[in-house]
């Protein structure tokens, strides 16, 4: 075990503290971070407040000094002239050496992103480093559908119990079935259109055309509501199920099913303005729930997002173009989407962005005229309800996760870093510890267990198209 | 009826050149020394700097610019823009020629389009002057030039037409399918080989050109026919050859894309085989090498503070600038090259994550993408810093030019005003 140094300021000692103690004591012992501007993001900024987290849940968010707590029953860190606000979500992300579907066809729902992802690789330490305490990881975007995503609690702890993530079971969001009891882990499905799903040569039976690809998916979801009469004709009355009037099991059928019964939302990779039109009118037609991703002609369509009310989670990137349906990307996009209306997000589509800058892409959208309340939820609260989790995370709200960062300075300014990621309470990333700051910055051994995202790798390399 | 407006507002923003403009800024960072308060420049109808202080007074006839702080117009170190197009695709691509490792005679100037939307696109963030060219990605991809963001041709905005030669000394730069280079070891023979072929091109020449000093023994015997050397046909001209003698020479730098610590090595283990100017280019593990790097004088071109980190530069770092300025060694920050999303990136951008991220503060990291970046260039008697004589090429901001909320509220270049960053291409492209 590494204990952090103790050579940084009164939040890093406090938190060396913590560490010490192990984890049992650090989850019965109330902290309290004292003297703090706290951005709860629910509430209004609080310019000198404490946060009291309490067996890894937010216990209070209090303006003014520590009240009401007895001193020796509690540890308290003080924080003055840091800025506290939520761990930040990541709605778009694909770290983690992830792997969905393969070049066998186009369309492959059953196929779950969760089986491919390695624990240990370096994106997860830098993704902490960048504030981030909860991912969506998605497989790629040269498919229709390349399968289910995983939402992820970064659990990475620093202390005694530094190596408790083994699997990608240890940092999963599970949903309890109320009526099964059965623990099933959380995620979307990931589909995609426009020209990265699209092959020359409809090789595998992949589309050459946007035509082409929405007849593809509508004939899938076509056989998926057949597939959904068999499951009801299996029914009985009483709303047991006669097993002998099953369906075979199709893994890709089951989880179509799950979209179309609303228990699994789609996350949609679409660009241009008239791709993200076919997202939604596919979405009407088999009444399923959609996030639109990227959305780089968003603000061409916002009224039409809005009226839809889908939510979208946007990307911006520091230049239009690259590929044709990104040349009218704009930072502009997320304040038009927000005045139309539309619940905005914005991801980091790492390696596309870096996670350890997530901050810097709300603070572009600021840039680009979104309001800095907006902005703030954009990486947090916005990312928390398009993911269904905002019971349990997005914002500085008692009863919430403890998961929060501590900052430098303003969450927009680009000279504020990222001091320590609190995740369910616990301390995951500090950036005064050595190996925490190579990760934060980079250099050599800074990358390990990282497989580029190999959707678009080779014709970065300039080997593709 | 949008696109109307949109001609008529791009030509209120752009004013004629030659016009006489005052920017006022309430912080003029001039690199010339202390940031000036409440600093005038003046930019007369030449387009060079006539006067630059604090609270000038402007003779009457001036265009006056305000904002809240200006610099001088930004200087891109190393980017590939005008070369590597918008769409990314084919017919917009002219950064590398696939079909061989080695094409020296491949020059910037016959691929750069002054009229691609992304060179708009970096001039409304400040940038005045790129060095753009070939990318890395083969051996030896082409050379390079020094040029201003603006105009309708290639002559309109180049003021360095052979700025210098690119290669690569890396894997991006290995072929597969059995074809060479195909390891380090490969990439170094090829290099040698023909630096080789060049040096004795060059003495081909020199023997042409010089009869008398190449021949003393022929003074003997051949003093009547003395005259006809010179009538001798001069060898046959080869392009490829003659960039590289001009690397030979000393007259351009040959400009090696290095990122790992072995291919850092093996560019200097090359300059000292063959005496060139060497500059890095990336750099990513170049920290390692600072004391060489300083004692040679060799500038570094040093990778986008925000780069991948992923296959052979995954070793930089948001703090190899602090580190190279702390150890002293000549550097400026560029915007590279990018084969995919985002196609270019901006340079102010890669500064600022260095001056906060990085920690090389915000001084330190203004040098490093205006007047270091020139003087690395050899263009600073031009750009880089405002003083009068100098052009009349000024970035101007609402704010602290790194803050990501600020922004660029307008560019001049030579006295002609542009747009900032709002006013680029607001119609749908």
């Amino acid at each position: 075990m590494r204990v952090p140094t103790l050579a940084m300021g009164v939040c890093c000692l406090a938190a060396a503290a913590i560490g010490l103690a192990g984890p049992a004591a650090a989850q019965s012992k109330p902290t309290a971070y004292v003297n703090a501007h706290i951005i709860p993001v629910d509430a209004p900024e609080i310019d000198r407040g404490y946060l009291l987290v309490r067996d890894g849940k937010i216990a209070r968010v209090a303006e003014g000094a520590l009240a009401g707590v007895a001193g020796d029953e509690i540890e308290v860190i003080d924080c003055q002239g840091k800025v506290i606000m939520p761990g930040l979500i990541d709605t778009h992300s694909h770290i983690g050496g992830i792997g969905g579907a393969d070049g066998s066809g186009p369309i492959q729902p059953g196929v779950r992103v969760r089986d491919s992802i390695n624990v240990r690789s370096s994106g997860f330490r830098r993704a902490l480093a960048g504030g981030i305490t909860t991912q969506n990881i998605m497989p790629g975007s040269g498919h229709l559908s390349s399968g289910q995503t995983v939402y992820v609690k970064l659990r990475f702890r620093k202390g005694e119990d530094a190596e408790g993530v083994r699997t990608i079971d240890d940092i999963t969001y599970w949903t309890d079935d109320a009526k099964s009891g059965e623990r099933r882990p959380m995620g979307g499905l990931k589909m995609a259109n426009g020209t990265n799903p699209q092959r020359d040569g409809g090789a595998s039976g992949f589309p050459e055309t946007r035509g082409k690809a929405a007849f593809l998916v509508r004939e899938q979801f076509i056989k998926a509501q057949e597939y959904q009469r068999k499951l009801d004709a299996a029914k009985n009355p009483d709303g047991s199920v006669d097993e002998s009037k099953l369906p075979e099991r199709d893994l890709d059928m089951e989880t179509l099913c799950e979209v179309m019964r609303g228990e699994r939302v789609v996350h949609h990779h679409t660009h241009r303005h008239d791709d993200i039109m076919t997202v939604l009118r596919l979405a009407e037609e088999f009444h399923f729930r959609v996030v639109l991703h990227h959305v780089s002609d968003g603000w061409l369509v916002a009224d039409e997002i809005a009226k839809a009310g889908a939510p979208v989670s946007a990307i911006l990137v520091d230049a239009p173009g690259g590929k044709h349906e990104a040349v009218g990307l704009r930072f502009e996009t997320p304040a038009i989407l927000e005045r139309a209306g539309v619940l905005t997000a914005v991801h980091t589509d790492d390696w596309i962005t870096d996670s350890r800058v997530f901050l810097r892409m709300a603070a572009l959208a600021v840039r680009g005229g979104m309001t800095r309340e907006g902005a703030l939820k954009s990486v947090t609260l916005a990312g928390a309800k398009i993911l269904d989790l905002d019971d349990r995370i997005g914002s500085l709200t008692p009863g919430k996760d403890a998961d929060f960062i501590v900052l430098s300075g303003d969450p927009f300014s680009v000279y504020t870093v990222v001091e320590q990621t609190y995740v369910e309470g616990r301390l995951a990333f500090d950036r005064s510890d050595a190996e925490d700051h190579l990760y934060a910055v980079g250099g050599v051994g800074a990358v390990h267990d990282v497989s580029p995202y190999y959707c678009c790798y080779d014709q970065w390399l300039g080997e593709g198209e | 009826m949008r696109a109307r407006w949109i001609i008529g507002a791009l030509a209120l923003l752009a004013s004629a050149a030659g016009a006489q403009i005052a920017v006022k800024a309430d912080k003029l960072w001039t690199m010339e020394g202390d940031p000036i308060d409440h600093g005038v420049v003046l930019i007369g109808a030449n387009g060079k700097i006539e006067r630059v202080g604090a609270r000038l007074p402007v003779p009457p006839g001036y265009e006056v610019r305000e904002c809240a702080v200006a610099t001088p117009g930004l200087v891109d170190v190393r980017t590939t823009v005008g070369l590597t197009g918008l769409y990314n695709v084919p017919a917009d691509q002219d950064q590398f020629d696939n079909a061989a490792p080695i094409q020296p005679g491949l020059r910037a100037v016959d691929a750069y389009n002054a009229q691609d939307r992304l060179v708009a696109y970096v001039r409304g963030f400040g940038v005045t002057t790129v060095h753009t060219g070939h990318a890395p990605g083969q051996l030896i991809t082409g050379q390079t030039m020094v040029a201003k963001t603006r105009g309708k041709t290639v002559d309109d905005a180049v003021i360095v037409p052979e700025e210098g030669l690119a290669a690569t000394l890396s894997p991006i730069a290995q072929r597969g399918g059995g074809q060479s280079p195909g390891t380090r070891a490969k990439m170094m023979e090829m290099l040698r080989e023909e630096l080789l072929k060049a040096q004795a091109y060059q003495k081909k020449w020199d023997k042409f050109e010089n009869p008398d000093e190449d021949e003393p023994a022929a003074g003997d015997e051949a003093a009547p026919d003395g005259d006809k050397k010179k009538e001798k046909d001069p060898p046959a001209r080869d392009l490829k050859m003659e960039a590289l003698v001009k690397v030979l020479k000393g007259e351009i730098p040959l400009i090696v894309t290095a990122n790992k610590a072995q291919d850092i090595a093996n560019a200097l283990r090359l300059a000292d085989e063959f005496g060139f100017r060497l500059w890095l280019d990336m750099g990513a593990e170049c920290p390692l090498f600072s004391d060489e790097l300083k004692a040679r004088g060799v500038p570094v071109l040093l990778h986008p503070t925000m780069y991948r980190a992923v296959g052979d530069s995954d070793g930089l770092s948001y703090e190899t600038a602090a580190k190279l300025a702390d150890a002293g060694v000549t550097f400026a920050i560029q915007s590279g090259y990018e084969g995919y999303v985002p196609k270019v990136r901006v340079v102010l951008f890669e500064g600022g994550a260095a001056a906060g991220d990085g920690g090389l503060g915000f001084e330190r990291a203004l040098r490093a993408i205006t007047i270091d970046a020139a003087k690395i260039l050899g263009v600073d008697n031009r750009v880089g810093s405002l003083k009068p004589g100098k052009d009349g090429d000024v970035a101007m901001y609402d704010g602290d030019p790194f803050e990501y909320i600020t922004h660029c509220v307008g560019t001049i270049i030579e006295g002609e005003a542009f747009g900032g960053e709002r006013e680029f291409e607001m119609n749908y492209p």
